[in-house]
């Protein structure tokens, strides 16, 4: 039996107490809620499965069946720290944090025979060194997930087509107009022009904050496009700075109807359907 | 006459987002009508995406500049990338070799107040404008 075997089968709770003490000392650790009793609960658990996994005699290989628990518990506990706002590699000192006590008691266990105690501080240097790179690489991944994800949402997300009458649909543009997003925005806009047969589609950039060269060239090509499915459109949102730099950098709107705000280009496109606008009579006994 | 100022890479078209961002920022800061920040920072937009696709290991530097009382933003954009040819002919309205209006360099220029370039085939580009208050 190794002595890191036997300081964890047997002193299990003075290993557990110590640790607790250690993370509730680190400040990074605190932020991960060192002092709250999940992350204490979590880390009795994980003391459990290190004993089984060490008792398992599969050596470092953290990847062996005798593991899997253990990566198991590290994982969510990856998960609970990323969620506290850690870093991954703020997540890491979690393991590492294990490292003091745990060398301390091998060391007591050893301390007649230190050719023993040399051996034994390095495979359990080593363990812990692959399990708190397990947790990075589990933390990493997790990070990688979400942010791919939210990519995945804002893509959705700001690209709404939205019908603003029969034969009128409205895009209302926010945000950066990069090359990929311009492409969907631009692909969702004809097929709504196909979906619903509409004549007019008002785009509206009153939510860009930089209208250059390249966004007005989406522009151009969309509105190029949409004209081509017998659609027109209308730019709406144009405010007095992005109309001034637009007039200074040169690009030619050319035929393109452009209107200040959403409501303008709204009326304007009623009108061009032979729609209007009427106060209801007897409007004045009414709000509605 | 400069200020302390902040050097920004420019590798990728995310970097370009940065720098529209610490641009507008400064300009918010140095004090410039928001007229005036929304064409510094279209400028930026157009001289960044071009040291992007063109140029090779860019940076941005920005810069708060008073000169005779007058505050400012200045900014440089400096790459190591194939250089340009003709100068003459980039700076063309409508003159593009990357598929874009070709309004970029030309409408910078007419965006801003003071318009610098320079540039070697072979060793780089470097572009500075001056956006004064």
């Amino acid at each position: 039996m190794s002595v890191l075997q036997q300081v964890l089968a047997n002193k299990e709770a003075e290993v557990l107490s110590a640790w607790i003490a250690e993370q509730a000392s680190d400040r990074t650790l605190q932020k991960g809620g060192s002092k709250s009793d999940a992350l204490k609960e979590q880390s009795a658990e994980l003391l459990g499965a290190l004993r089984e996994g060490v008792q398992q005699g599969n050596g470092e290989d953290i990847q062996a069946p005798g593991w899997t628990r253990t990566r198991e518990i590290l994982t969510d506990i990856s998960a609970h720290l990323i969620k506290r706002g850690l870093t991954p590699a703020e997540v890491a000192t979690f393991v590492f944090s294990l490292k003091r006590p745990l060398f301390q008691l091998v060391q007591t266990a050893t301390a007649k025979t230190p050719e023993v105690l040399a051996n034994e501080l390095w495979t359990t240097n080593q363990l812990l060194d692959r399990l708190g790179l397990f947790i990075t690489e589990v933390a990493l991944e997790s990070r990688e997930k979400t942010i791919s994800r939210q990519q995945t949402e804002m893509l959705e997300l700001s690209t709404p087509v939205v019908k603003l009458w029969d034969g009128i649909l409205a895009l209302p543009l926010i945000g950066t107009l990069d090359s990929e997003r311009t492409q969907i925005v631009m692909e969702n806009l004809l097929q709504e022009i196909v979906r619903t047969g509409a004549g007019l589609a008002i785009i509206d950039i009153t939510g860009v904050p930089t209208v250059d060269t390249l966004v007005a060239q989406h522009l151009l090509k969309t509105v190029a496009a949409a004209r081509l499915m017998g659609a027109e459109c209308i730019i709406s949102g144009i405010r007095p700075q992005i109309a001034s730099t637009i007039v200074h950098l040169g690009v030619d709107l050319g035929d393109v109807s452009t209107k200040a705000t959403l409501a303008d280009a709204f009326a304007v496109a009623l009108r061009k359907l032979h729609l209007m606008v009427a106060r209801m009579p007897h409007s004045g006994t009414s709000t509605e | 006459m400069t200020g302390k100022g902040e050097i920004l890479p420019l590798r990728a078209s995310e970097d370009v987002v940065i720098v529209r961002q610490r641009v507008r920022a400064l300009a918010a800061q140095e004090g410039l009508k928001l007229v005036d920040q929304t064409k510094i920072v279209t400028a930026a937009s157009e001289l960044a995406r071009n040291t992007v696709i063109y140029g090779r290991d860019g940076t941005a530097l920005l810069e708060a500049v008073e000169a005779g009382g007058r505050r400012g933003v200045r900014l440089t954009f400096e790459d190591r990338g194939p250089g340009i040819a003709d100068l003459q002919l980039a700076m063309k309205d409508g003159y593009t070799t990357g598929g874009g209006l070709g309004l970029g360099l030309s409408g910078s220029k007419r965006l801003c107040n003071e318009f610098e370039i320079e540039s070697k085939v072979g060793v780089g580009t470097r572009v500075t404008i001056t956006r004064w208050r």
